[in-house]
């Protein structure tokens, strides 16, 4: 898993630190109008025309940062020429905890990445609590009694909502609750959700993201549902004369939220996707926006920060959902 | 001039649509009568879902062709701007139309003045297009390297897996975010990734003709001189541009000459074509790698190994047969996700040029005045839900026939 990581924030790194990426670099920095030596003497000051492991071991923390010395002023990668003597650090990198400062806001990536990743959260928050209770309701209800009209009708529901990208249906919520040609009841920005959320800022972004998750998870709950209301022992319990209201909720729900555990937890990384997508959307400035400013500008410290960050929630997430499940699965656990 | 109300316009739109509708109705009638003789596809028909599916389906593939290269259904040009039709709603009446020229704008203009239907039916070709290709290269190199992990296992599976979950690790949209921008195309990555995803295919066909035919020298040598010539061909015109496989400013790798070079790609496109391929082709080697891995221990793999047929022969016509149901099935299903994945790249404003008609472009320069104006985006935005939807449709109906037999 260390090793996946370090290898993908490397393929960042490498594909940042490519030669036209970094003149641009030097460009939206300085000047567009600067001459190919005034590109090559900038990034060679602010060290980025290194070899490519030296520069990915200094940022990382197991390389000494570099230091230069012009007209007698020293600057380097963890001081700049204010600070005292003594107080300079011969490493700084990821290891140390310092992740460099961001181009484009020009303050530390650190603080910038904590604070727009809670803001994430909190929308995140918002789309897991709709989201999973709904998808499993639609699953449960769709394969309680498979091929029934109710079945039909939820299950084309499930299909259309994973057909509907974000993109697609914010687009759509926005013109039919947010524009002068619909109703007016939403926001159709979520910016002012920032500091301060409200049912009519905040219901667009967070039912767009939920709907496209929701499908999914929706349609593997039936699956596994429909395979539980076949087995041996919800038949023994149906001839005991169980009511069929005590058998799905009782016997069979157990077994069959354990296949949509593992979906969900799988769903993380997709969601990301759609957090992307719906921030851009809705204008609400998280992670996602984050993102594509580092991104459009080729900010290397913001955007390796972020990448990280997103590999971590991947792995992560595919390490829990391993083990969760094995633990909700008593076949696995016992043996 | 007035107007058009809603109903003139849907009738309008209707007529716009017939040889679409011609086509539609040509391929159901020639379908259903010889539904009995057609395998797979035909049982298709014997279930609403999946007839659903496939006419939505086939409605944007018609209208992409018809549209597209024929020029038939469009009504102006989708590049030209035409003056005083900026943001004007569905119907609006050409000001001062020219002779011959088609006097409405039936869906309203966009924010340059552009004829949004027009744009939406050009749009579907290049849809049409790009998806069910890039889903095509990305099986051929899901299943050349999916079937000898699964079939081998051991080391080279674990070195396999492992870069498929690399990949699959990463978040999609900062993997295009990082491909898919014009500095990446100035160092030519996108051509080195084209020139190692592209020849999957060849690859793919020299096996699979070569691990049938190996025992008859006399056939298998000239069909495979031939196969390997024509898609030999077709793989170095596809690759190399202007004469040369990989053009940077510092250096170049020659390529096939510009006089027998069949076609040239925009750098753009490619860009946009390799980047689909490589973020699909990981969950395609996964899906092959688990199906070769659950079908190789039935019993006619076993018999087939006691014959003394080879690895590859094995591998290609004992299990890669018996996977085909749920791999047509996840075909159908990856066209809709690259669909969606062309939508998001056009979103984000990345490959794709900002005057190109394709939907997710679209519906991103639509966005800006959506509070205000909804129809530039809302018309896209529904072609690419429709189409999409169709094929999620399509797939469960293909599903469900197969599964019944």
């Amino acid at each position: 898993m260390v090793l996946t990581a370090l290898c993908l924030t490397f393929i960042v790194f490498w594909l940042t630190n490519l030669y036209p990426n970094l003149e641009k670099l030097a460009k939206t920095q300085g000047n567009f109008r600067m001459s190919d030596e005034a590109v090559a003497s900038y990034l060679e000051k602010n060290g980025y025309l290194q070899p490519l492991p030296v520069k990915f071991g200094q940022w990382l923390g197991v390389l000494p940062g570099w230091t230069q010395e012009a007209d007698g002023v020293v600057t380097g990668k963890c001081f700049t020429a204010s600070t005292p003597e003594e107080d300079r650090p011969q490493f700084c990198g990821v290891l140390q905890g310092d992740w460099g400062v961001s181009t484009v806001f020009k303050d530390e990536v650190g603080g910038i990445v904590a604070e727009r990743l809670g803001l994430t959260g909190k929308l995140m928050f918002f789309v897991m609590l709709l989201m999973v209770p709904m998808a499993l309701l639609i699953g449960v209800l769709a394969g309680m009694r498979e091929g029934s009209k109710l079945d039909r009708s939820l299950s084309t529901f499930s299909i259309a909502s994973t057909a509907t990208p974000e993109y697609v249906s914010g687009v759509i919520f926005i013109a039919v609750f947010a524009s002068s040609a619909g109703w007016k009841i939403f926001n159709g920005s979520a910016t002012s959700a920032m500091e301060d959320a409200t049912f009519a800022n905040f219901t667009l972004p967070v039912v767009t993201i939920a709907l496209y998750g929701m499908g999914y998870i929706a349609r593997m709950t039936r699956a596994s549902m429909t395979e539980v209301m076949t087995a041996q022992y919800i038949r023994t319990a149906r001839l005991k004369g169980v009511s069929f209201g005590n058998i799905v909720l009782k016997h069979a729900l157990r077994n069959a939220l354990i296949a949509p555990f593992t979906v969900i937890m799988l769903q993380f990384p997709w969601l990301l996707n759609g957090v992307v997508i719906v921030e851009t959307l809705f204008n609400y400035k998280g992670f996602g926006w984050v993102l594509v400013q580092a991104a459009g500008n080729n900010d290397i410290e913001l955007l390796l920060a972020v990448s990280v960050v997103s590999v971590i929630v991947v792995l992560v997430t595919q390490l829990i959902s391993d083990i969760g499940y094995v633990y909700l699965n008593p076949r696995i656990r016992i043996s | 001039m007035e107007p058009l109300t809603w109903g003139e316009i849907f009738l309008r739109v209707v007529t716009q649509l017939t040889p679409v509708w011609i086509a539609l109705i040509v391929v159901f009638a020639l379908s259903i009568t010889f539904k009995r003789k057609l395998g797979l596809y035909g049982k298709l028909f014997d279930s609403t879902i999946g007839m659903i599916g496939f006419g939505l389906v086939m409605f944007w593939v018609f209208a992409g062709i018809f549209g597209g290269p024929l020029d038939m259904i469009i009504t102006h040009d989708p590049l030209s701007q035409i003056s005083g039709m900026k943001n004007k709603p569905p119907g609006t009446a050409l000001r001062s139309p020219d002779e011959g020229e088609y006097a409405y704008f039936l869906l309203g203009g966009d924010n340059l003045a552009r004829d949004v239907f027009s744009r939406v039916i050009k749009g579907a070709w290049i849809v049409v297009q790009i998806a069910p290709l890039a889903t095509l290269f990305a099986f051929m190199v899901g299943i050349t390297l999916g079937l000898p992990a699964g079939y081998y296992g051991g080391r080279l599976d674990t070195v396999l897996s492992f870069l498929a979950n690399l990949i699959l690790a990463f978040p999609v949209i900062l993997l295009f975010y990082l491909l898919v921008t014009p500095e990446i195309v100035l160092t030519g990555i996108p051509n080195y990734m084209a020139l190692f995803l592209f020849v999957f295919p060849l690859v793919f066909m020299t096996i699979l003709l070569n691990a049938r035919y190996h025992t008859q020298p006399s056939l298998r040598t000239p069909l495979l001189i031939g196969v390997i010539g024509i898609l030999g061909w077709l793989y170095l015109s596809l690759v190399s541009t202007n004469g040369a496989v990989v053009a940077t400013p510092t250096y170049t790798v020659p390529g096939l000459p510009r006089v027998v070079d069949l076609f040239d790609i925009d750098p753009g496109i490619l860009v946009v074509f390799v980047s689909v391929v490589f973020v699909n082709s990981p969950t395609v080697f996964r899906i092959v790698r688990g199906l070769a891995m659950d079908i190789k221990t039935r019993d006619y793999v076993a018999a087939a190994q006691t014959r003394g047929e080879g690895p590859w022969y094995i591998m290609l016509w004992e299990i890669l047969p018996n996977a085909r149901g749920p791999l047509i099935v996840d075909f159908c299903l990856r066209i809709g996700y690259t669909t969606i994945l062309l939508g998001t790249l056009g979103f984000f404003g990345l490959g794709l040029a900002s005057e190109s008609p394709d939907w997710g472009t679209t519906i991103n320069s639509g966005r800006q005045l959506l509070r205000a104006f909804v129809h530039p985006a809302v018309v896209p935005a529904v072609a690419l839900l429709t189409m999409v939807l169709g094929l999620n449709l399509l797939a469960d109906g293909l599903r469900e026939e197969s599964l019944r037999d």
